[in-house]
């Protein structure tokens, strides 16, 4: 398991074929990526605060209930922090497990956690000024179903 | 005990962390002890529901108390991902 918080981009191609290749005895690999969205055509940044002690923390116990509910063979989070442009890649998961249903749920299952219980905030950027980006109540929904 | 702010609530509080001397029981307490000081921290305050506290970077809640808590931090719900 492994969990990186950094500014820098990171290569999504190399990340994935690495933890894809690291182990035999796993059939099943997803990956997810997240992208900066330009939905209206006016962002011109996104900007990703998080809380530096408390972010790694967060992630490697997401990461370990993932790893011990679906008994996955790894999982892999990868998550930026700082100014970002439209179409940058934010951050990445990837899960590794026997069989295709338990990657996908695993993936997922982090993806909810990471939205609304690691300690990051976006803030969007726009000609017209900035604004944070308000949490949404189905991504409070979504943690429901695990 | 250090406080900690980020997001929206440290832009209207204006500073990213402060020492506070507190006796406040719990975080409710603590959070009308900052309301009190100042209209910063009254308008940062004024609807905690919007508002989420971790203790010592855990997440926690408003009524938890505060004894041997050595970092309060302050935030609105996380958007990651």
């Amino acid at each position: 398991m492994r969990v990186i918080v950094q500014e820098a981009p990171f290569d999504f191609g190399a990340e994935a074929a690495a933890f894809a290749s690291a182990r035999h005895d796993m059939g099943a690999i997803v990956t997810f990526t997240g992208i900066v969205r330009d939905n209206a055509g006016g962002l011109s940044a996104m900007e990703i605060e998080h809380y530096p002690g408390m972010t790694a923390k967060a992630l490697e116990k997401i990461a370990a209930e993932a790893v011990s509910r679906w008994s996955l063979g790894d999982a892999l989070v990868i998550h930026r922090h700082g100014r970002m442009a439209p179409g940058e890649m934010i951050m990445m998961v990837a899960t590794a497990a026997h069989h295709r249903a338990d990657a996908f749920a695993a993936a997922e299952y982090l993806m909810d956690y990471l939205k609304s219980r690691a300690p990051f905030w976006k803030k969007e950027i726009g000609a017209d000024g900035a604004e944070w980006v308000a949490a949404k109540d189905d991504d409070e929904a979504a943690l429901e179903r695990w | 005990m250090d406080v900690l702010y980020f997001a929206w609530v440290r832009e209207r509080i204006g500073i990213p962390r402060e020492s506070v001397d507190s006796q406040a029981a719990t975080v409710a307490d603590l959070v009308a002890e900052l309301s009190a000081r100042e209209e910063r921290y009254a308008l940062a305050f004024s609807d905690i529901s919007a508002l989420r506290v971790a203790l010592d970077q855990e997440l926690s809640d408003f009524d938890a108390p505060l004894a041997g808590v050595r970092e309060v931090a302050f935030f609105p719900p996380m958007t990651g991902g």
